[in-house]
């Protein structure tokens, strides 16, 4: 990686506050972007390709252009509810440089025509939103946040707002209920937020990571911006490398890297004598991968290709000490206890996959179960308002394919286990 | 009427367990006249809601505040959020019931929230939370709970204690871990994420530039 944009000095002290960041030429491509019009800004976003990093994939430019003309109040929310389990990037860039994602913000309201802004930040991360909102105040003081924003006629409220705990709310209908003071179920869609969103008006939602890079896109220009990374997956990605790894944390890389210098070259690979099992590309939502996958490059197309995703770029690493029935019941009672039990499919789907991958540990199961349990995968998919249910489906899914022979000798064991407990039991009991 | 045994494990499918009073009139929006509400309260709530378009956005803020008033969201402080947002009661439990940092029974005022999802779990988090659990003991000052990936895997395992995230944690820190709660100090200070640097070697292993832009640069 020859050039950090994202992380450069990411920890140099003070750069949470105004005067370091604009000592360090920040809030000026917000200037150079309010002399443009809006339709320019928008070119530079379309040409510069970025794709959401929240999950989706989704390019940014285009849904910028979703969204209605008119005079209409328009919204902008930024997804700041990073739940997925593995993903801490988002995290780290509203600590140390809350800025950064403040004049995102506020250029990508200004392409939209959007006039209100919002932070959904989740609960939990109680120190970033200290931070964000002592950036907020900062903005506001220096007019780039606020009425008629450096004297144009472009204005913008942003609000910070603290969610209370559930990772549905990062699902953005779910997020844009819970915004509206409800529980965060999600709502079917069409109609897209673009069109009918918060208060039922046209609303932009982009990720953290998503509104952060737009300054870097502005100040270098969205064509330069695109020469970075791989065609269809330019510029760089915030990577959280988590679980069975040396050096735990987050990396910016340049899109289409061999997945192997991620695990291996900057996390230092899983510790001495430990070797890789499998891994999640994307967060736990995303298909489990093998040790034959890591010359994948790290893209979103390559990873699609190989039957994954990269979905908000969180790899966790999991070792061959690890038995793969505990993995896939931390991953389903997860999504159980998250689901919020609007669609049959997931509130009851995850329950069952809990249930019968608990029946494998208690000796209960025979290998038919596998194929019910996949069975329960299959008719989870594609089914339910959000993709919470084929978040749980298509990692449990792929383990299920994946390890199928580790499984069925997990369900033999604990067979013989339990019946040896009971034959034991009896002949204990019978010499009294 | 006996409970309903329905989704054990922590379902928002709120009131599958609890039966409900039939005989029970609907609770209204309570009246100004007769609810107190204590001052500081009603200034955050009403401040809260001038935040937004639509005032019901405040419910989360508001909810949050009265929590940290009550210690609990309980039927009192869910009265008292209710008469200043004039909704029902019954909205309020509705919002309050979904989510995982609003607490519908009395709780110790000191959370510790210990991340048990997959990467902490890969390095341990199951036997910390043990180890929390047991030498909290009965100590009806603390909230111990499991909670879902609480985004700081790179801490691994690691717990939010009052919302200040810290980790890596051994099992030897947590007599001192919880020391520090009760005695309202910071928290294993050395621990605490918010002096942690990015793991990216190129990021920090370097000099940082004067705070001037250099030349030639926008």
């Amino acid at each position: 990686m020859s050039e950090l944009l994202l992380f450069k000095d990411i920890d140099e002290p003070g750069l949470n506050t105004l005067s370091v960041y604009e000592a360090r030429g920040g809030y000026s491509s917000l200037r150079k972007a309010l002399e443009m019009t809006p339709e320019q800004v928008l070119q530079q976003l379309e040409a510069s390709g970025l794709r959401g990093r929240g999950g989706a994939g989704f390019q940014m430019g285009k849904k910028v252009s979703f969204l209605p003309q008119g005079s209409m109040s328009k919204y902008l929310v930024c997804n700041a509810d990073e739940s997925e389990p593995g993903t801490f990037k988002d995290r780290e860039l509203m600590q140390k440089c809350p800025h950064m994602l403040i004049e995102g913000i506020a250029i990508a309201a200004y392409a939209a025509g959007a006039d209100r802004s919002f932070v959904y930040i989740r609960g939990e991360y109680v120190l970033q939103a200290d931070v964000l909102d002592a950036a907020l105040a900062e903005a506001r003081q220096a007019g780039y946040i606020g009425d008629r924003v450096l004297d144009t006629e472009h204005s913008l409220s942003l609000v910070i707002h603290r969610g209370a705990g559930a990772y549905i709310c990062g699902e953005e209908t779910g997020l844009l209920d819970s915004l509206e003071g409800k529980r965060g179920n999600p709502r079917l869609k069409p109609p897209f937020p673009a069109n009918q969103g918060l208060y039922k008006g046209p609303t932009l939602i982009n990720n953290v990571e998503t509104l952060s890079t737009v300054p870097t896109i502005i100040a270098m220009g969205g064509e330069q911006y695109a020469k970075l990374g791989t065609e269809t997956s330019t510029g760089t990605k915030l990577v959280s490398v988590s679980g069975h790894v040396q050096r735990p944390g987050n990396y910016e890389i340049e899109l289409g890297i061999p997945s192997r210098e991620i695990i291996y070259g900057l996390a230092g690979g899983p510790p001495e004598g430990h070797e890789i099992k499998c891994w999640f590309p994307g967060g736990s939502s995303s298909p489990v991968l093998l040790p034959d996958d890591l010359d994948v490059p790290y893209d979103f197309d390559s990873m699609a290709k190989a039957g994954s995703m990269l979905g908000s770029g969180a790899v966790i690493v999991v070792d061959d000490f690890t038995p793969i029935v505990d993995l896939a019941l931390k991953v389903a009672k997860f999504y159980r206890h998250e689901s919020c039990g609007k669609c049959t499919p997931c509130r009851e789907g995850t329950n069952w996959t809990v249930k019968m991958l608990e029946r494998i540990d208690s000796g209960e199961a025979t290998p038919m179960d596998l194929d019910i349990m996949a069975s329960v995968q299959d008719h989870i998919i594609g089914n339910c308002l959000c993709v919470l249910g084929d978040a749980m489906a298509m990692p449990i899914g792929s383990m299920i394919a994946k390890f199928r022979g580790e499984f069925e000798q997990h369900i033999e064991q604990a067979r013989a286990r339990e019946e040896a407990a009971l034959v034991g039991a009896a002949s204990g009991g019978g010499a009294h | 009427m006996s409970a309903v045994p329905r989704l054990p494990g922590g379902t928002r499918a709120s009131g599958w367990d609890e039966p409900a009073d039939l005989n029970k009139d609907p609770a209204l929006i309570p009246d100004p006249a007769t609810t107190e509400v204590p001052a500081e309260l009603r200034k955050t709530i009403e401040e809260a809601m001038a935040r937004y378009p639509e005032r019901h956005s405040a419910a989360i803020p508001a909810l949050h505040a009265a929590q940290e008033l009550h210690g609990w969201c309980s039927p009192e402080a869910i009265e008292q959020v209710a008469c200043v947002m004039r909704v029902t009661p019954a909205y309020l439990d509705s919002v309050a019931s979904f989510y995982d940092m609003l607490e519908k029974q009395p709780v110790g005022r000191h959370s510790i929230y210990v991340c048990t999802n997959i990467s902490c779990s890969l390095r341990g988090a199951d036997a910390l939370l043990a180890a929390v659990q047991e030498q909290a003991g009965e100590d009806p000052d603390f909230n111990v709970r499991a909670f879902e990936c609480l985004g700081a895997c790179d801490i691994a395992p690691m717990a939010s204690v009052d919302g200040v995230y810290v980790g890596p944690l051994k099992d030897e820190d947590v007599p001192q871990l919880l020391d520090d709660a009760r005695a309202g100090r910071p928290v294993l200070p050395e621990k605490q994420l918010a002096t942690r640097l990015v793991a990216d070697p190129n990021a920090n292993s370097k000099e940082f530039p004067r705070h001037a832009p250099e030349e030639g640069k926008p």
